[in-house]
């Protein structure tokens, strides 16, 4: 049955979602968000419980696949190395993130003119600079100012993370070497703000924080988007997006939580279901008009899919250190980020510190890597790791390349009938030797704090977390899937606004320019209402 | 998804009880005890398929050496054809002690033995000391890292 259309329809509840509805809410138009997930409860989450660590691999998995909710969509993933992790509920992928939070450098929107790769942005740092503000002041962020691996920027920052036993023995590797670190901009409150409570190193961030310290964006933009008169509507899965015969988005047909089919029209459509869903949701709405689906005339919708392939780099070490206390980021250390063409490859990474992890986590992987044996002696190895283990992981940039893609797998389908994801991926010779160069580097800082033995993973399977590039934007409607201001070249009322419009994908995590971006674009969005489908 | 059978368990728990044995140096009971094993067969459900198929491979390897499952096997002979199940059966000898260690390391008794309050992490956190920051101070004196471009 169909409805009056509303003056905005938001497809997505994750962090561009939520950052796009709270800042359109001023206008006063009737904005309504549609989510396949539902609204999280923290006190269900599983820091709650004594089986916190097992249901990281059960129902609060990162993989889709794996955690099998009503609200997750399966993807294949068969022609990947490298397995999505995301969540599908009201804050989207925010609710399991690290909350990890640097933003892009200057150079990141450069990367054609200044290393002859991929594509440059049709922005700039300058131009995001005021939203990045604008988001960290909305998320609450820890942090520290003068980074010299940042320009100065406009950032609120809270005291940063505790360095803790593990971060201050990787900062002496990294001393030792001579080589940068700085305590990670984070999006985890370390005093009470806008209402949440402070952190209380619960440990278990990627599993939701029950104290909602971590600004996912459930709990920072979304209380305040409801309030100003935002409609959420949850449990509500697209299928596809109408248009009429004008080529304009009419709106969308969605299954609410009974499963039963509606529709709802709108004058304008925003798509925010990150870069898997939203290839997925665009390639699924075809018509005679978009025979190849929607907004697709360049052909690259689905096209250069972006992961950050992660290396991990572990140490065992003699003494105790923080263990399953505390967030699990620190510090980072971006020696290794800005191109140097002596490595060997082009472009660069993120050393992040990862503090450490429970014992459940800390016996799996040492089991993996043939550190603790079946048997007698079993339990002595267990006990030489636990509270032991600290490391980092190499975030690598991922450059685009066309092959790396989204399809619609002609056979899946999600439990609404709705024709699923396939990804077909493969790590370029560029991407190795960053890992490699990264796992070498670590090594050293890991050698230099102490470690009596270094375990390493490259890349990380379970480590699709940032989805980047499949609707890109750009100036050149053969180049690109959206304008510079994220509107869609072929239809002239459909925004999209998550990562599947970053042109490259930087060597950081990507949720604080994601978010705003999405703020840039609501800003571009208010700025030209009168003529906004010119 | 269907219950595990009485044969599956069996297996499943010889298996289990060779992957964590109990320990008297530790005081510490086998991931066969029976309250972790009811944990590890409810965990298992989500991987019941694969628990199967590989529970039949083992009893398979054991009876080809044997003419018996696995779970009648001497200690000595299951080391064996555990060890030859782990080479041909890589990825589902790891799922089954992935699984098992999961079970395992959340058991009241196992946590007290490692240092762990038998407790979960909310309301009351944990403590993370801060760290001593002068270990900044080279960084902070470092020129600028990142690169400029023309509008930054």
């Amino acid at each position: 049955m169909s409805e009056e259309p509303v003056d905005v329809l938001i497809i997505g509840a994750g962090a561009s979602g939520a950052a796009m509805a709270w800042s359109l809410a001023e206008t006063k138009m009737h904005i309504v968000c549609l989510e396949q997930g539902g609204l999280m409860n923290p006190l269900a989450y599983p820091s709650t419980e004594r089986d916190w660590e097992a249901r990281r691999q059960g129902d609060f998995s990162i993989n889709p696949n794996l955690r099998k909710l009503p609200s997750d969509y399966p993807i294949n993933e068969d022609d990947s190395p490298i397995k999505v992790a995301n969540f599908n509920g009201v804050g989207g992928g925010t609710i399991l993130y690290a909350g990890h939070y640097p933003r892009f450098h200057p150079s990141d929107f450069k990367v054609k003119t200044l290393d002859g790769v991929g594509e440059d942005w049709p922005i700039d740092y300058e131009t995001l600079q005021p939203y990045y503000g604008e988001n960290d002041r909305m998320t609450g962020i820890a942090g520290l100012a003068g980074d010299p691996a940042y320009p100065r920027d406009n950032a609120h920052r809270l005291p940063p993370l505790p360095l803790g036993k593990a971060g201050a023995r990787l900062a002496e590797g990294f001393n030792k070497k001579g080589w940068h670190w700085w305590p990670s901009d984070t999006a985890i409150i370390t005093e009470d703000y806008d209402g949440r409570a402070k952190c209380i190193n619960l440990g278990a961030c990627g599993a939701g924080c029950a104290q909602g310290a971590k600004g996912s964006a459930d709990v920072t933009y979304w209380p305040h988007a409801l309030r100003a008169g935002v409609e959420l509507r949850t449990r509500c899965r697209v299928r596809e997006i109408t248009v009429g015969d004008d080529g304009m988005a009419t709106g969308a047909i969605y299954y609410d939580a009974n499963g039963d089919e509606q529709e709802i029209q709108a004058h304008v459509v925003v798509v925010a279901c990150n870069g898997i869903g939203t290839p997925r949701m665009l390639l699924n709405s075809k018509s005679t008009l978009f025979p190849d689906g929607l907004a697709n005339s360049s052909g690259l919708v689905g096209k250069n899919l972006m992961f950050h392939p992660y290396a991990s780099v572990q140490g065992v070490f003699e003494d105790a250190l923080d263990g399953y206390a505390g967030p699990a980021k620190a510090i980072r250390s971006q020696e290794f980020y800005e191109t140097d063409p002596e490595r060997g490859f082009m472009r660069g990474y993120t050393l992040e510190i990862t503090r450490g992890m429970g014992p459940i986590r800390t016996v799996q992987t040492a089991m993996t890597h043939g550190r603790i044996p079946w048997g007698a002696g079993h339990h002595q190895a267990a006990r030489d790791m636990i509270e032991r283990i600290t490391g980092m992981v190499a975030v690598c940039e991922d450059l685009p390349e066309e092959h790396n893609r989204v399809t619609i797998d002609p056979d899946l389908k999600d439990s609404n009938g709705i024709p699923a994801p396939k990804i077909s991926y493969t790590l370029s010779e560029n991407t190795k030797q960053m890992m490699d160069h990264g796992i070498a580097r670590a090594s050293e800082i890991l050698s230099a704090a102490g470690a009596k033995d270094i375990m390493s993973e490259a890349p990380i399977r379970y480590g699709g977390w940032h989805l980047m590039g499949t609707a890109r934007m750009g100036k050149d409607p053969d180049k690109s899937v959206v304008n510079e201001w994220g509107r869609s070249h072929d239809v002239k009322n459909l925004f999209i606004i998550d990562g599947s419009i970053f042109v490259t994908s930087a060597g950081v995590n990507p949720t604080s320019t994601i978010q705003a971006l999405a703020l840039y674009v609501a800003d571009q969005m208010k700025s030209r209402l009168a003529n906004l489908f010119d | 998804m269907t219950d595990f059978t009485e044969d599956e368990k069996r297996t499943l728990s010889a298996l289990v009880d060779m992957i964590i044995p109990a320990s008297e140096v530790h005081d510490v009971p086998s991931a066969a005890d029976a309250a972790i094993f009811t944990t590890i067969l409810s965990d298992a459900q989500r991987h019941r398929d694969r628990f199967g198929t590989a529970l039949a491979a083992l009893n398979e390897l054991a009876r080809q050496a044997h003419d018996v499952v696995f779970a009648n096997l001497s200690a000595d002979q299951r080391d064996s054809i555990a060890t030859t199940f782990r080479e041909e059966h890589a990825d589902d000898a790891a799922l089954i002690a992935s699984v098992t260690a999961q079970c395992y390391y959340r058991d009241d008794r196992v946590m007290l033995s490692i240092g762990m309050e038998p407790r979960p992490p909310h309301p009351l956190g944990y403590v993370v000391e801060q760290g001593d920051w002068s270990l900044l101070d080279p960084v902070r004196g470092r020129d600028d890292l990142y690169r400029k471009t023309d509008t930054a």
